[in-house]
């Protein structure tokens, strides 16, 4: 008995330290590595939020609850859920019909359409802010037009939808447009040949083929859209407690000398991203297989 | 089992989409008597006070009752500059008469005479420019010839975006005008060597102050006297000393009418007794509380007058021939600043 599981062992052993010579690392190396990993997670993303959350407590949790129930926050808080409450489903209708476009159809000018999805994340954020003003601005090309009808769409609710959506264009789309892609059509061509209506087909075949990449990405557009800084200041005009959404306010606070409020309120979208990435793991872990079985399918 | 789900969720999806899109539209269109007062960075702290004690005194008096005064601050000139690309400021109260000429020029919602109209050149208030430094003065910064020695850190916002950093770069003109006795080339060389010794230029004055005060950058920052003031008393008095030049500018914050906007939403009324508001005994007590020099001193209570250093100070008129010759001159495309300011390397 012991003679046998003896040379098993040692056998074991030789091929652990010829793996460890095949990829040529010394221990000291792999340790190296990953401390410099952990130690980078710690200064760059978890010493962050903590420090968020410890600021935003630092007086209480009376002044918490003030700095989140004050006026002019809670009207921030409801700007932007409302901006991210047009802007996402408006991302995900379009997404769709965009991914679905590019995946299951050829046509000419088919990889100029995916570069141009592409566009909102390698513009800078002021940019495509600054589009907006210059395009419905009152000195901007339909600003006699506006002004003369009445409709505000800069510094007012519109405008804020509008760069919301434009920047957060391109995560529902980005996501979806590799896995239709890899699943091909066959599964929808069986359906029409057996008689569903076009419709029919999408939402019982293509739409649950992809449920899960289409989570991820509202997932990711509804984190963004939440936190969207750069060209939201260019059209908010900055109005407390009217265009002012929950990061502009954040900066608000802060210039204001009032740095517990400022963190309180910056907490709200740490916890946030916390929620984003719990359910994004919780998913993973939960349906894992399922997630993987669609993707492979 | 999932498909329904979905196609349930995707409806909620819309039906909340369309939802919100129509509340945010009627909550728009409500009818509600409310003021915007556009400003720049320093003025948060004043106009609260000075708008819960106007909104208390109007709807005391009229039937029309005022809800809310809004406000929004940034740099002056990018405030002047959202309200030329369409903010519906009711009333401006920016930094310097040149931003609000900018928006009478561009806009046209206002005639470019609008500085005649209230007193006192349209401002209510006055301050000027002086040095925050740190505890103990350890550079010894006594004057502003001493912020061209080398290796002193200067803070101060960038002239083109915040209106305190044109008065600053224009204090400093003036005392350069009257230490090398005009002579121009000297002039050009202190003012190159001052702005050499700039390491960042922020937005607007608020941010300035947060990089000297809270970040911790530089040895002395060229500040609005009241923003100093606030400096100190957010901060405590034990980290900042203030230093007051041997020579200054008096700087006008003006305020006006917005014409154009406020015939539009029919707010006239509101909007101009919310300025003439201003320049009465309890706005000008307010404004002193807040480190503005008051028009009117004898208002104020004297314990906040006794705050104000008696200081030399030159007038934008009387030594830069007004802004509407000043801007172009020194802060335009290619004016003295373009010239001196040579970013680091």
């Amino acid at each position: 008995m012991s003679d046998a599981a003896l040379p098993l062992k040692t056998n074991d052993l030789a091929t652990r330290r010829d793996d460890r010579r095949v990829r040529g690392e010394s221990v000291a190396v792999q340790i190296l590595l990953i401390g410099l990993s952990l130690a980078f997670l710690l200064l760059f993303l978890l010493l962050p939020l903590i420090t968020v959350f410890v600021e935003a407590g630092a007086r209480g949790w009376e002044a918490y609850k003030a700095a989140i129930f004050e006026p002019d926050a809670v009207a921030a808080i409801r700007l932007t859920l409302l901006v991210a409450a047009v802007a996402v489903p408006f991302n995900i209708v379009v997404g769709i019909a965009a991914a679905w476009a590019i995946a299951k159809f050829e046509f000419r000018g088919k990889n100029l359409l995916i570069s141009l999805i592409d566009l909102p994340f390698s513009v800078s954020p002021v940019i495509s802010g600054l589009v907006f003003v210059l395009l419905f601005g009152a000195q901007g090309y339909f600003g006699a037009w506006l002004k003369a009808h009445d409709v505000q769409i800069i510094f007012a609710l519109p405008g804020l939808i509008l760069a919301t959506v434009f920047v957060t264009f391109p995560f529902v789309a980005r996501e979806l447009i590799p896995h239709m892609q890899s699943l091909g059509s066959a599964d929808e061509e069986a359906a029409l040949t057996l008689g569903a209506s076009p419709w029919r087909t999408f939402f019982s075949i293509t739409l649950p083929n992809v449920k899960w990449s289409l989570f991820y990405g509202v997932l990711l557009c509804n984190a963004r859209a939440m936190g969207e800084f750069g060209a939201v200041a260019v059209v908010s005009g900055k109005i407390r407690g009217l265009t002012n959404t929950m990061p502009l306010h954040v900066e608000i606070l802060y210039n204001e000398y009032m740095g517990a409020a400022a963190f309180a309120v910056a907490s709200l979208l740490a916890g946030l991203a916390l929620v984003t990435l719990a359910l994004k793991t919780l998913l993973e872990w939960r349906f894992g297989d399922a997630i993987a079985a669609s993707r492979r399918h | 089992m999932t498909h329904p789900l979905f196609r349930r969720l995707l409806r909620a999806g819309l039906v909340l989409g369309a939802f919100s899109l129509c509340f945010g539209v009627v909550a728009g269109a409500r009818a509600q008597t409310e003021l915007l007062n556009v400003s720049y960075d320093p003025t948060r702290e004043l106009y609260r006070d000075i708008n819960a004690a106007f909104i208390a005194e109007w709807n005391a008096k009229n039937a029309k009752k005022i809800t809310t005064i809004r406000q929004s601050h940034g740099g002056s000139g990018a405030q002047a500059r959202t309200v030329i690309d369409g903010l519906n400021a009711d009333v401006l109260t920016l930094a310097l008469a040149g931003d609000i000429d900018a928006v009478a020029e561009r806009s046209k919602k206002l005639p470019l005479d609008w500085q005649k109209r209230l007193p006192n050149n349209s401002s209510p208030y006055t301050s000027t420019i002086v040095f925050l430094v740190r505890k103990g003065n350890p550079k010894a910064i006594k004057d502003w010839g001493d912020l061209v020695k080398p290796g002193v850190q200067i803070i101060t916002p960038n002239p083109k975006t915040s209106g305190g950093a044109r008065w600053n770069y224009l204090a400093a003109w003036a005392y350069a005008e009257k230490a090398f006795n005009k002579d121009d080339a000297k002039i050009r060389d202190y003012i190159g060597k001052l702005l050499a010794n700039v390491p960042v230029l922020d937005t607007g004055a608020r941010g300035a102050t947060t990089t000297f005060t809270q970040r911790g950058i530089g040895d002395v920052f060229l500040s609005w006297e009241n923003e100093a003031f606030l400096a100190l008393k957010e901060f405590g008095a034990d980290k900042f000393d203030i230093v007051v030049p041997s020579l200054s500018i008096l700087a006008e914050p003006p305020v006006a009418v917005v014409d154009g906007n406020v015939d539009a939403k029919g707010t006239r009324a509101e909007a101009q007794a919310y300025l003439d508001f201003l320049y009465t005994p309890k706005a000008q007590a307010i404004i002193a509380k807040n480190f503005y020099r008051p028009r009117h001193p004898e208002n104020a209570d004297p314990k906040d007058i006794a705050n104000f250093p008696k200081v030399e100070l030159v007038t934008i008129d009387g030594a830069f021939g007004g802004w509407a010759k000043a801007q172009p001159t020194h802060f335009g495309d290619g004016g003295t600043f373009d010239q001196l300011y040579k970013p680091a390397r």
